[in-house]
């Protein structure tokens, strides 16, 4: 084990994945000579060469369209968005290509490519850089979507991703890349792609999170604590396919539940996990599911209103008090 | 595996230095004219372009000699006339509802797709819009397996579960009918860059309307193919409509090809209506796409009979002006021409009726008797490594 950041580990898998396969490739803006806009991509340029490691121009269709061509050609494609708010302008290549080449082939055509890069809030950028957009692609049956919440969870996931022979949505919390634990030095260490995390085991109540909000719940479980409320925290890592099972099991033996979120809360991945808690365990909830997500709101400026939008420490005490009547 | 044996400065996708673009110059004709006279002035056009554009590329259209063999022109004549009475009997099978959903016919432009693709090797890439059928046809998918899939049989090219717009065969590298308009050119250039990356000298062949001009999609992938020497053929079939509205009603200027001058991508002109013209000028952009690893852009100038689709009314043009374009038929033309030079005569024509219709009615025979896929096939092929 060696403790690392968020960013290293992502920069290792990458690193071990484009060695170990000649197939894979790193396409995206500023990934090759200016190494990354968040670093993560540092040193690949000068290790794999331009051939490998290629700057696209702005242009987020075209190269999100151009991996897709180059996997159904055999190739194993890593597009990087510098930032998923730009991979909207991509969407029809991801969602009407990548998505479903295999199925509208009657299987002839698989799409093994990663769409990579930071998404969820980043710091007082505003609306249109600082969102949280993975149920709209956790929406579409094709696509599935990892977002990791600890350095070993990016790096392990990661290079999952880049294996596995579907298109796969990974996405970075913006503001984690600094994070730092510790990860396995073993060049084939990997976490298998939809297998849930239990952070922290407990009793009283489950807290669903992922990404931005896994440090948070196991912050709020740990002053919880104090309060003897003992709080199991579950990471399902990967969005689409959800390991329900995991979720479940635990509903079944808290009886409690919060789903946290930074995302909006209409239409959002938290709404599907209340859902299929409530379609699987609702016999055996003691109370209703409790869902804390961002402000149905765009991302404000301002870093009091910023701070407002983020489901933080003491709203999710007092969500996880809702639930536990205390 | 040492990473650094993959380091190869040779294949890496550099930009041209800025010497060697502004040497390359605009490789372009760029004529200015009336697009209503297009079609028969397709000769006079080019020797404006001679004089109007410097470094000029393309050839007369009067190199349309008939130089290949015999066999070659026959087996060409013999798919335009195949892909017509398909046509014909798609027409018909929607009408008595044995085939669903949308469905795009090619009639009027089959000299496009049949003459491009003549100049492809079998591994070569095609992918294009949903209005494939003919393309399907011509690069090597059976009848039967493409009227399949438009009844929703199982065994259909795509197994039923794309139809009209989606027919796809990895044995021929038939890379799909795509039917978000201009969603397969950015495909296709990931096709290129992949055959460059794997250094396989594939060329790859990317059909799509006028229309999907004005997407952004076609104007990143030009960018990205001469900038990173993909060998892409872009080949514009320019119909004069998307879908109801006008060329005119819907670009800013009325010529496709004139628009690679913008990436410094080589682009020409040809007449879409003369199947030899077609071949000649594909011909040119696989050698520059095989050899120099460039790409092309191609405006083929056609025109659809029909309708967009089976429920196109057609409103928004005159029965005289289609008469008009079906005066210089592709498949009319082509016989004329291979009648001139003593290389068919009308028994032979007769002869291929004859073979095209029995294919014909062998494809609908295999379409109806096939079963439909099973149930099951709802939730396969969503995933190739399902995990749960």
């Amino acid at each position: 084990m060696a403790v690392t950041t968020m960013r290293d580990a992502l920069n290792d898998a990458l690193r071990e994945e484009l060695a170990r396969d000649q197939n894979v490739f790193l396409m995206g803006e500023e990934v090759a000579e200016y190494q990354g806009a968040y670093k993560v991509t540092r040193g690949l340029l000068e290790e794999f060469g331009a051939k490998r490691v290629i700057d696209s121009p702005i242009t987020e269709l075209g190269f999100a369209g151009l991996g897709v061509g180059a996997a159904m050609a055999g190739l194993r494609p890593i597009i990087e968005f510098m930032t998923f708010n730009f991979s909207i302008l991509a969407t029809d290549q991801i969602i009407n290509s990548a998505a479903k080449m295999l199925y509208m082939s009657g299987g002839q055509f698989k799409i093994p490519i990663v769409f990579r890069g930071p998404g969820g809030s980043a710091y007082q950028v505003s609306s249109q850089h600082s969102q949280a957009i993975e149920s709209w692609y956790a929406y579409f049956p094709g696509l599935k979507v990892v977002m990791p919440s600890t350095p070993a969870d990016a790096k392990g996931l990661l290079k999952s991703a880049i294996r596995d022979d579907d298109p796969v949505i990974f996405i970075e919390q913006e503001r984690m890349y600094g994070m730092k634990g510790e990860v396995p030095e073993d060049e084939d260490f990997t976490i298998p792609l939809g297998v849930a995390d239990i952070k922290r085991e407990g009793t009283d109540v489950t807290i669903v999170a992922r990404s931005l909000l896994v440090p948070t719940a196991l912050k709020a479980a740990e002053e919880l604590e104090k309060e003897g409320i003992n709080c199991e925290v579950i990471d399902p890592r990967t969005i689409r396919p959800l390991d329900i099972e995991t979720i479940v099991e635990s509903v079944k033996k808290t009886n409690r539940v919060v789903v946290a979120e930074e995302s909006h809360p209409f239409c959002g991945v938290g709404a599907e996990i209340s859902a299929e808690i409530h379609e699987r365990a609702f016999d055996y909830l003691d109370a209703p599911v409790k869902r804390l997500s961002g402000a149905d709101v765009p991302m404000p400026y301002a870093k009091n209103l910023e701070q407002l939008a983020i489901p933080d420490v003491p709203q999710l005490i007092a969500a996880v008090k809702e639930v536990t009547y205390s | 595996m040492n990473p650094r044996t993959c380091l190869d400065a040779s294949v890496a996708y550099n930009r041209v230095s800025p010497s060697h673009a502004s040497a390359g110059l605009c490789r372009l004709i760029c004529p200015k004219g009336n697009r209503e006279q297009m079609s028969s002035q397709t000769t006079q056009r080019r020797e404006n372009a001679r004089t109007t554009a410097a470094g000029v590329i393309d050839q007369p259209s009067t190199e349309t000699l008939l130089d290949d063999d015999r066999e070659t022109l026959l087996k060409m004549f013999h798919q335009m006339l195949l892909i017509r009475r398909f046509e014909e009997k798609c027409a018909e099978s929607y009408s008595m509802g044995k085939i669903g959903g949308f469905c795009h016919l090619y009639i009027g432009q089959e000299a496009v797709g049949v003459g491009s693709i003549s100049a492809l090797r079998t591994d070569d890439y095609v992918i294009t819009s949903y209005r494939e059928h003919g393309q399907a046809i011509a690069k090597g998918i059976s009848p039967e397996a493409v009227m399949a899939e438009l009844y929703g049989k199982a065994t259909g090219c795509s197994r039923g579960k794309g139809g009209s717009m989606h027919l796809f065969d990895a044995s021929v590298n038939f890379m799909g009918g795509h039917a978000i308009v201009g969603g397969q050119i950015p495909l296709a250039t990931g096709l290129a860059f992949a055959a460059k990356y794997k250094q396989t000298d594939q060329v790859t062949v990317c059909y799509f309307g006028e229309a999907a001009v004005n997407q952004g999609a076609f104007h990143e992938s030009l960018n990205m193919a001469q900038l990173w020497k993909l060998p892409c053929i872009y080949l514009c079939e320019n119909n004069m409509y998307g879908m109801g509205t006008s060329l005119q009603r819907a670009m800013s200027m009325d010529e496709v090809a004139t628009k690679a001058c913008a990436y410094e991508v080589a682009a020409e002109f040809v007449d879409g209506m003369d199947v030899m013209a077609m071949r000649r000028a594909t011909q040119r952009a696989v050698e520059r796409a095989r050899k120099q690893s460039l790409p092309t852009l191609i405006e083929a100038r056609t025109y659809r009979y029909m309708g967009h689709s089976m429920s196109d009314p057609g409103k928004y043009r005159t029965r005289a002006e289609i008469e008009k374009y079906q005066e210089r038929d592709p498949i009319k033309l082509f016989r004329a021409k291979l009648e001139e030079n003593d290389l068919l005569t009308e028994d032979d024509v007769k002869q291929f009726e004859e073979q095209v219709r029995e294919q014909v009615e062998r494809s609908v025979k295999f379409a109806d008797d096939s079963p439909y896929p099973q149930p099951e096939e709802l939730t396969t092929d969503i995933y190739a490594n399902p995990l749960n």
